[in-house]
């Protein structure tokens, strides 16, 4: 019998549970070892031979190369992992919140000064409105 | 013997540590959520307790994915701001309290909460950002510190009834104790936020501040939420608010006094909600 996963049905947004982070564990601790300043540095340096000293699938270094958050969160990634990519690159996290969504940063700021996304019509996915 | 006398639930919102260590409290951006804490440091300076018991969350600070710990309680003499990426917040070294944090691990153990015990960690802004806010900038902070810290990044993170039964055998750990310490317990985290992928940016302002009136009024049917409200209502990272509950089953069955409450959206990408209950004597 299957486990109970009713967190499928909610549109754009992934859980991050134990089959997502069995995926990406590795992805994941590539992120964390962005805490170090010289680890940045070397990422920084050159970000291919970097990737390619952890056991990463080709898709999740691509995703990581392409700062794809989405696609990284697809493959396992964890947005608390992936934020030590954006501070490496000196992203605030609300720009990598609104890279997620298909917004400029700007357009996403002033949405949540705005009382953030409703969450009307974005609690399922068959959820018409 | 000691007591639990009040609980304090707030968000710990990164960019609110930001803001203060920055200096930008008094920005048009930043003013309202700093103004509704005002109320909190002068009832903080009225009553200080003895120790915190604070509940919240690593993100991906002190631990990895090569452990996860469901429940991790800081036993150690210190704890050190965690460098998280942008160096460690400019706050003190936060202090512990070894010997209620050992005689809570072997009380709360002995009633079938398999807790893990920390000797070692750092310590990030879900647990320095409530410091914050509740006691400013001082150059010391004014009373020891356990830290309890609650996985809620990987699911299936705890539930909300088996939060709030833990509150309950962390109370009973405190009254056990035999020194006549004032024991305030803090859960953190919250409110409803979704920080990943096309939802990001979800807030539910009327779900929080009903999830605000019941855990007032009706914290143990309000602890029956199943995960997946959280989630579809408050957004993924919204899962965090099932530490509030720990905090809440550790106060006296009676109806607690309110004495403060606030909500405001938004703090970078999340609402920002507050409560501060007092046990009546």
């Amino acid at each position: 019998m299957a486990l109970d996963k009713p967190y499928k049905d909610i549109p754009g947004t992934t859980i991050f549970d134990a089959e997502q982070a069995r995926k990406g564990y590795h992805l994941n601790q590539f992120c964390m070892s962005l805490m170090k300043r010289e680890n940045r540095e070397r990422f920084k340096s050159n970000e291919r031979t970097y990737l390619d000293e952890w056991p990463m699938t080709e898709e999740q270094k691509l995703a990581v190369l392409a700062r794809d958050l989405n696609r990284c969160i697809e493959l396992g990634g964890n947005i608390y992992f992936l934020a030590k990519i954006g501070a490496t690159d000196g992203k605030s996290f609300q720009y990598m919140a609104a890279s997620m969504t298909g917004m400029t940063q700007e357009e996403y700021a002033r949405m949540m000064l705005q009382g953030g996304r409703a969450p009307e019509g974005k609690r399922r996915i068959d959820e018409t409105r | 013997m000691a007591h639990i006398t009040a609980s304090v639930y707030t968000s710990h919102v990164p960019a609110i540590g930001a803001a203060l260590d920055h200096g930008k409290t008094n920005e048009p951006y930043w003013q309202p959520v700093f103004a509704g804490y005002e109320t909190s440091k002068q009832w903080m300076k009225q009553n200080t307790p003895d120790v915190i018991f604070l509940v919240y969350n690593d993100h991906a600070s002190a631990f990895n994915l090569d452990m996860i710990p469901t429940f991790a309680l800081g036993c150690a003499a210190e704890f050190k701001p965690a460098d998280e990426g942008w160096g460690p917040r400019p706050v003190p070294l936060v202090k512990g309290h070894s010997e209620l944090a050992a005689h809570i691990a072997h009380s709360v153990i002995q009633d079938d909460f398999d807790l893990t015990i920390v000797n070692r960690m750092d310590v990030d802004h879900g647990l320095t950002v409530p410091l914050s806010l509740m006691f400013g900038q001082p150059a010391q902070w004014p009373c020891p510190v356990i830290p309890f810290a609650v996985n809620v990044v990987q699911y299936p993170v705890p539930s909300g009834r088996r939060c709030f039964a833990l509150g309950s055998a962390i109370r009973k750990a405190v009254e056990l104790f035999d020194e006549p310490l004032d024991v305030q317990i803090w859960g953190t985290g919250g409110m409803s936020h979704q920080l990943q992928g096309p939802r990001a940016g979800l807030i539910n302002r009327e779900w929080d501040n009903r999830f605000l009136d019941r855990l007032i009024a009706e914290p143990e049917a309000l602890a029956a939420t199943p995960h997946i409200e959280y989630v579809r209502e408050a957004g993924s990272e919204g899962i965090e608010l099932v530490m509030w509950l720990i905090a809440r089953g550790a106060m006296n069955a009676a109806p607690p006094d309110v004495v403060h409450r606030f909500y405001h959206v938004p703090a970078s990408n999340t609402a920002v909600g507050h409560l501060i209950l007092e046990n009546r004597r």
